[in-house]
């Protein structure tokens, strides 16, 4: 008898991620190049993209490193507007979009990282509730600074102001690209479903390597019991830092390819709001599971779509919906029978096999 | 005589912020959850005026008592029928429940009420005070919210101090388990919690927009996260802090607003409480818990 190779949970669940995204990908690509999506869906997939990436990344912090985060779509707003200016600075340089896309979303991700560094050293010293009520008070002031914040470009460089457009200078061929409360304006929509799709792989490959590695191991640790993985001499502000950058950097890639997808992208977008959007998403998907947060994303994100033909009540029944599985899920009846009935079909798939061999 | 009128203004503010502050931190203490639903409930207790004084034509008491019993047992029943099931469940699932109230009362506020804003007409009708032979000006609106936020404070000092059920309240925010031990009835203690919350909630959403008379769904989801910042700032779960937390928030926005930059009051406000809690990570009148090993 031949033995079989025993697949590791870990290798079982990276395929599962990698999968879904990839078939998510051969199914609708040729769908939408075909033209048979209508408008309204194709123009959902790249912020679908984005928030899944949003919700991976989220999942880091939230379930891997334990700390609630309040204030991600902050990230995402640092890196959506640094990448708007970026693919803007570059429009005469560098003709071809995709390239465009690549080095402002590497940009992205790389402004969004510092603010990450910078934000992490103080929030990480706190905790608990109070953790998660400076995240969100650092969400808020990211946006109000972006709101205030007016950027040109002209002939000569970047100009920045904090008053108003006059007060950039710029030359007659200069041309604003942040302006104000209106946000980034005139973007050139490069993002595309194929990127997209691929930002989610490597946000993927990156967090999945990243929790079965030592860095991961030690973030666990620090979750499960601070005081215990310092007395074995785990460095927690490090460990804790490095996964919050790396959350930060992810959400900043997130944002440079969502602001691409629209013409337009104000500051005010990136507000509380998103955040506890994108914390819900996480929640309902469950820590710690990636798998989840993928599916969880998608499904939420196209709810209210889906319940578009009830147009007014679409967000009442989206807040019931999400009272009723927080109360149903946290149910010890329902949970004990959904636990039976799964470990019943397990049972019956087991005897199945064993029935053949 | 700007210095004056703006602290004035700042302790006007303030003190709606301490008002909601004491519905959090009084939920906090008790329930140890973050109750993002509250300022859905400040917004309905305004609406609830606005209908009252509009449609009814009933007296000013009247409609703001109206607001208050339409907010306590709105509370209440968000206690029952949201927050209880989740009692032994992680603070998570609380929290994302708390949301899914906040939208659902937000979006049936929009569904009864329509996006556009109504404009509130301020319940006290006695136009402004004027000091120092014009000089400076203080809004009947104003000194009325200061006068409600200290009965208020008082009759809460002394609520908690003396009754039985204030005594029960905080021996649950204490330790519950020892305090059911004790034969107090904790679910029945929270919910007296939530039910002073939600009323406190109505008379600050009544204040709120008789000073700031634009009434929509969201109105008061920003007065919620700020006051909730007022409430950590001054150091959760403590009923001075919050009291102290809000009034002093107020005082920032103003003065921010006025000497600094309009825009970017907000990003004022938070910076403070960063700095604060950067400093003292337990608010400024929170008390420092023994870490155990």
């Amino acid at each position: 008898m031949a033995r079989k190779k025993k697949i590791s949970s870990f290798a079982v669940n990276n395929i599962k991620c990698y999968g879904l995204v990839i078939l998510a990908f051969l199914v609708l690509m040729p769908l939408q190049s075909a033209g048979v999506l209508n408008n309204s869906v194709s123009g959902q997939l790249v912020p679908i993209c984005a928030y899944v990436v949003m919700a991976i990344s989220l999942n880091l912090t939230v379930g891997y490193l334990g700390e609630l985060s309040l204030g991600h779509a902050g990230f995402m707003s640092v890196g959506a507007f640094t990448g708007v200016i970026t693919a803007v600075a570059l429009s005469q340089s560098v003709a071809a979009p995709e390239l465009r896309l690549l080095v402002s979303i590497i940009v992205g991700g790389l402004f969004a990282g510092v603010a990450g560094l910078i934000i992490g050293i103080p929030v990480l010293r706190l905790k608990g509730d109070y953790l998660a009520i400076v995240t969100l008070a650092f969400g808020e002031i990211i946006k109000n600074i972006i709101n205030c914040l007016y950027v040109g470009i002209d002939a000569s460089g970047l100009h920045f102001s904090m008053k108003n457009t006059n007060e950039l200078n710029l030359d007659a061929a200069g041309k604003v690209i942040l302006n104000g409360p209106q946000g980034a304006v005139g973007i050139t929509k490069i993002a595309t479903f194929g990127a997209a799709i691929l930002l989610i792989l490597f946000a993927l490959f990156i967090v999945l390597n990243l929790v079965h590695s030592k860095t991961g191991r030690a973030v666990s640790a620090i979750r499960d019991n601070r005081i215990a993985a310092e007395s074995v001499g785990i460095g927690v502000t490090r460990y804790k830092l490095t996964a919050f950058i790396i959350s930060a950097m992810l959400a900043g890639m997130a944002g440079a390819l969502y602001a691409q997808n629209f013409s337009t992208v104000a500051a005010q977008k990136f507000d509380f709001n998103l955040s506890i959007l994108i914390l819900v998403f996480v929640v309902l998907g469950g820590m710690r599971n990636i798998f989840g947060s993928i599916i969880a994303t998608a499904i939420l994100y196209m709810l209210p779509e889906l319940l578009r033909g009830i147009a007014d009540y679409r967000m009442l029944i989206y807040a019931i919906i999400l009272i009723a599985v927080m109360l149903l899920t946290n149910n010890m009846k329902v949970r004990a029978f959904i636990d039976t009935a799964m470990a019943n079909i397990k049972g019956k798939l087991a005897g199945r096999k064993g029935g053949n061999s | 005589m700007n210095l004056l009128t703006n602290l004035i203004n700042g302790i006007g503010l303030g003190s709606v912020y301490a008002i909601i502050a004491l519905g959090y931190t009084m939920v906090y203490g008790i329930a140890k959850m973050l109750n993002f639903a509250h300022g859905d409930v400040i917004m309905v207790g305004a609406y609830m005026c606005f209908c009252a004084t509009t449609y009814l034509n009933l007296p000013v008491p009247a409609a703001i008592l109206i607001a208050m019993v339409v907010c306590t047992v709105l509370g209440v029943l968000i206690e029952g029928l949201a927050y209880k099931p989740l009692r032994r469940a992680g603070s998570l699932a609380v929290l994302i429940t708390a949301i899914g109230v906040s939208y659902f009362l937000q979006n049936m506020a929009l569904l009864i009420w329509g996006s556009a804003p109504k404009t509130f007409t301020s319940v006290v009708p006695f136009g402004a005070v004027s000091l120092f032979g014009g000089e400076l000006i203080i809004s009947w609106e104003t000194i009325i919210t200061v006068l409600a936020n200290i009965v208020i404070m008082i009759g809460l000092a002394l609520f908690t101090k003396m009754s039985r059920t204030g005594k029960a309240m905080r021996a649950v925010s204490e330790d519950k388990d020892a305090a059911e031990l004790m034969g107090i009835n904790v679910n029945k203690t929270i919910s007296i919690t939530f039910a002073i919350g939600s009323a406190l909630a109505a008379i600050a959403g009544v204040l709120l927009c008789s000073s700031y008379p634009v009434l929509m769904p969201t109105t008061g989801s920003m007065p919620g996260i700020k006051a909730f910042t007022a409430a950590v700032f001054g150091g959760i779960g403590s009923i001075p802090g919050a009291m102290l937390g809000g009034l002093l928030l107020g005082i920032i926005e103003i003065f921010a607003k006025s000497y600094i930059s309009t825009q970017l009051s907000d990003a004022i406000v938070f910076g403070v409480l960063i700095v604060v809690l950067l400093v003292k990570p337990t608010g400024l009148l929170g008390k420092k818990i023994a870490e155990k090993v």
